[in-house]
């Protein structure tokens, strides 16, 4: 079962108090970051940081993101050479434009497994697209690499990009959400919608929520661990959902059992999409802690 | 009266018959206007000199203070310079707290004016002089609770109470507030006073803000005032109220405040009715935010809400969320407005809140507590006096009196400050006896006391990540390692009180550096 | 490494801990801690400063640390950096 994406936190790679704590506010990942909230003065210090970090602190079940900086300035290298090493699960490229970023990438990683002694494809890969031609290339880049767990949308530099600013409304990002989020379904991987930084705007914040859950988003990037909870709780299932996927689960189970490949709930037969969908809202329910997971399994 | 009634009555008790004009304790009826009398025949002195003077204060005697006006206060600093002027020594400071403002007190035991000290807390340039062994007497530390008690049973006997107010008429009917005008600086509830007043041999008012006759309401009755006193200013108002208290946006507070207020509503005290005490911390005022949400959600109001009053709770009265406020002390100044124009919003004494002897005292009657902790060990002992640098920092306030009084305590504590890990083998300073604490909440799991096991069900039963103190205790040396002890000397500096005067612990004097 | 300058590395925020390196002709390491937390952490705060410095190589130093309650790894991490930057080392040694 793919695991959930429903918040990244986003953590400033030079700052130690925040490294320490970033696993205890439930984000379902934490993204160490090496570049834009680095100044070019202190990339080495921040990356040793992260380095240190990661092998010395427990971050629990929170998938470990880095983001480096791309292989086309002085620290790209040294980063990968670094996190791959420290046991990062995923790395996440920056300003991701075409399939080459993507392959080059991949190739650096695998020699630093491979020089590390790491299992070669442990470490994982997500693209960030922040400017016209990223989104516009967004479907070649999610079947560039096995590696690839995920695509996500970098708002401010593509704004720029394509001139124009950011909204509430969020008109601007409309085609480029839609692009990236096709991409991402299209290749079966998980699509990640861009920083909200109005921290004092919750109202706002739940709003462009909303706005991505509906769009089809797995999940959104977050600078504040306050911005976590209204994520998760806009995610959350209702009890009605939760109902009606216990059942499926439950009639797959008995398919399953009986040696059948047809699943049925009250004589109607159900399809694969319908089970597929129960499947990630108990997932998302015992995450929440609505429901204890004992009582379902999930896996297939 | 004729002689002969008068001894018939007598066979049945002690009569004797009215003479007119005769006895002088009777004020002579006055021709005098209301008007004229308050300014003539009133308790008001020229100056705290004479005050001093009148109250037959001697060398060795014991004066009391209130910690209403906080890190504002002028009285103490003031009382003493002139105390000192006068040719005091060896007095017994009785505080109900002393705070960061009165480092001045620190000349004042250098040179003998002041040999003892009695008070619930110590901050700032005192406190650590007094951890590094400045008296020669250890500091007794009190509960407010056990501080009433020690008054009433005479442990302490105050000879001299100097209690600022911030209102007062001519005959000495003072309160922390005044409905007559807004005054310079008002406090809102003058509980701890309230005590002093009742029991001290002679009682000094102090005002910036003498108001007509009559004063009502009062927090102090005139009944109980032998002189009054006007300066020029008796605090600093704005370091004796902060505007409303904010909400914190510290997130491990927040984390802390839900899951407390989750605690809470699975603990099984959750019902219509319930009552409800929070500490003024960061986290334990964040609770009553996320408590008010299923108070909502669920149709279910308190009874009363009690101790230190923020405008936090305030607001859940106003909204109808809890009928009825006892406040011995208002933390904010939406507090004190309410205690002004609210008639369920009552003032109470510290007696009335935290008697330990009084089975109707309020904390008696609290179904939840919410308290902060500087440190908790695996035993549940709280200590809320000393810092990780084993240096005096705080105060006991009513934390005993209301883990003790309360059916549920519940503990809310980050698991590390800085490198700081805030549960240990055994807290520097036992102020709370873990017997009488029942949950601790912290930002990383929940710990029930094993003598509480029914909660500990429900609240496992809801799918809290509940674990074990000693879990927890593990949790953050993985993260920090173990701290070495701190290098105590043989003086004891500071006599830590349970509710009954009797001792629970002893805070040694802080040695320079460990050797590294 | 050998120091060339004054190397220099962290920040005086909670949870940092500033460490300025200077070579020095006296033999050994020598710490001047200043830290919120050195009754409880700070022998172990001078272990691992020596121990990382040995690590990088680096033998007769004058070290000035300013501990605000950094975690071993924080310590790890400040001390390998000014160690790097005041040598003008820009190789570092990843395992």
């Amino acid at each position: 079962m793919e695991r959930l994406r429903r918040t990244m936190l986003f953590v400033p790679g030079n700052n130690p108090g925040m490294l320490r704590d970033a696993h205890i506010y439930g984000a379902d990942s934490i993204l160490f970051d090496l570049e834009d909230s680095v100044s070019m003065g202190e990339k080495n210090a921040a990356r040793l940081l992260v380095y240190h970090s990661l092998k010395a602190i427990q971050y629990g079940n929170c998938e470990l993101v880095v983001r480096v900086n791309p292989l086309n300035t002085p620290y790209g290298r040294q980063d990968i050479e670094a996190v791959v090493r420290a046991g990062a699960q995923v790395i996440r490229l920056p300003k991701t434009e075409s399939v080459q970023d993507i392959l080059d990438m991949e190739l650096e990683i695998e020699r630093v497994e491979k020089e590390a002694g790491i299992p070669v494809g442990r470490t994982k890969l997500m693209a960030a697209v922040e400017s016209a031609l990223g989104v516009l290339n967004a479907q070649s880049i999610c079947v560039a690499s096995k590696r690839l767990i995920g695509i996500a949308i970098g708002a401010e530099d593509y704004c720029a990009n394509i001139k124009t600013q950011r909204t509430k409304e969020g008109l601007e990002l409309f085609f480029a959400r839609n692009m990236v989020l096709n991409a991402a379904r299209a290749a079966g991987i998980a699509a990640l919608d861009t920083v909200f930084s109005d921290v004092e705007d919750m109202d706002g914040f739940e709003t462009e929520v909303r706005l991505i859950k509906g769009l089809g988003f797995d999940g959104k990037s977050v600078i504040n661990p306050r911005q976590i909870g209204p994520v998760h709780r806009i995610f959350l299932p209702t009890e009605k959902e939760i109902t009606s996927a216990r059942r499926v689960i439950r009639a797959l189970r008995e398919a399953e059992a009986r040696g059948s490949g047809v699943v049925s709930v009250d004589g109607r037969m159900v399809d694969r999409p319908v089970v597929l969908r129960a499947q990630r809202i108990i997932q998302m329910a015992v995450a929440s802690n609505l429901i204890v997971d004992e009582e379902e399994m999930l896996d297939e | 009266m004729n002689k002969r009634d008068m001894e018939y009555l007598n066979a049945y008790g002690n009569f004797h018959a009215y003479v007119p004009g005769e006895n002088p304790r009777i004020p002579k009826k006055s021709p005098l206007s209301l008007y004229e009398k308050q300014n003539k025949n009133n308790k008001i002195v020229k100056s705290l000199e004479e005050a001093v003077r009148l109250s037959g204060l001697k060398d060795g005697m014991t004066i009391s203070f209130h910690h209403h006006f906080r890190a504002g206060d002028y009285i103490v600093n003031m009382v003493l310079d002139t105390l000192a002027q006068m040719g005091f020594r060896n007095l017994t400071v009785a505080a109900s707290s002393l705070t960061t403002v009165h480092a001045p007190m620190i000349e004042h035991i250098k040179n003998g004016v002041v040999t003892g000290i009695e008070t619930s807390g110590l901050r700032g340039e005192l406190a650590t002089a007094i951890s590094h062994g400045l008296m020669e007497r250890p500091v007794v530390f009190r509960s407010h609770g056990g501080r009433a008690s020690a008054i009433m049973e005479h442990q302490i006997n105050i000879d001299v109470a100097f209690l600022g107010a911030s209102s007062c008429d001519p005959f000495g009917n003072a309160n922390g507030y005044s409905r007559s005008n807004t005054g310079k600086t008002a406090c809102g509830s003058l509980g701890y006073a309230k005590v002093d007043a009742n029991y001290a041999g002679k009682v000094i008012i102090i005002t910036d803000n003498i108001v007509d006759y009559p004063n009502t309401p009062f927090g102090i009755s005139q009944k109980l005032v032998d002189y009054i006193v006007k300066v020029d200013a008796i605090g600093n108002p704005q370091k004796i109220m902060s505007g409303a208290t904010r909400f914190t946006k510290n997130p491990h507070d927040l984390l802390i405040a839900e899951a407390a207020a989750k605690v809470i509503f699975h603990s099984g005290y959750f019902n219509d009715g319930f009552s409800l005490q929070t500490g003024s911390g960061g986290a334990a005022l964040a609770v009553t935010r996320f408590l008010r949400d299923y108070m909502v959600e669920h149709n279910v109001r308190a009874s009363y809400a009690l101790g230190g009053i923020t405008g936090a709770m305030v607001r859940l009265h106003e909204e109808g969320l809890i009928r009825k406020l006892l406040d011995v002390q208002s933390f904010d100044l939406d507090a004190a407005n309410s205690l002004k124009n609210n008639r369920f919003h009552a003032q109470i004494d510290a007696n009335y809140y935290a008697s330990p002897f009084n089975e109707g005292a309020a904390v008696n009657q609290l179904d939840i507590v919410v308290l902060s902790a500087l440190e908790i060990d695996v035993d549940f002992n709280v200590n809320v006096l000393t810092g990780s640098d084993g240096i005096i920092r705080g105060a006991i306030g009513g934390h005993p009196d209301t883990a003790g009084g309360a059916s549920l305590s519940i503990i809310v504590a980050p698991l590390l400050r800085g490198r700081m890990p805030t549960i240990m083998d055994r807290v520097n300073t036992i102020v709370t006896p873990g017997h009488t604490v029942d949950v601790l909440v912290t930002d990383q799991g929940v710990a029930v006391n094993p003598r509480r096991p029914e909660i500990a069900e429900r609240l496992k039963a809801a799918r809290l990540d509940v674990t074990t103190i000693d879990e927890l205790k593990a949790r953050a040396e993985r993260v920090v390692g173990v701290p070495e002890p701190l290098p105590f000397g043989e003086k004891i500096v500071g006599v830590v009180t349970y509710r009954d005067g009797s001792v629970i612990d002893v805070i040694h004097e802080i040695l320079d550096e460990n050797e590294c | 490494m050998q120091l060339i300058v004054a190397g220099i590395a962290g920040t005086m925020e909670s949870g940092d801990i500033l460490i300025e390196l200077e070579a020095t002709e006296q033999e050994g390491v020598h710490i001047d801690l200043d830290s919120t937390v050195s009754n409880q952490y700070g022998k172990q705060i001078k272990r691992v400063i020596t121990e990382t410095l040995k690590d990088c190589g680096i033998q007769n130093v004058y070290v000035k640390a300013v501990d605000k309650g950094a975690l071993d790894c924080t310590i790890r991490a400040r001390v390998t950096a000014a160690a790097h930057n005041g040598s003008k080392n820009e190789d570092f040694c990843w395992e």
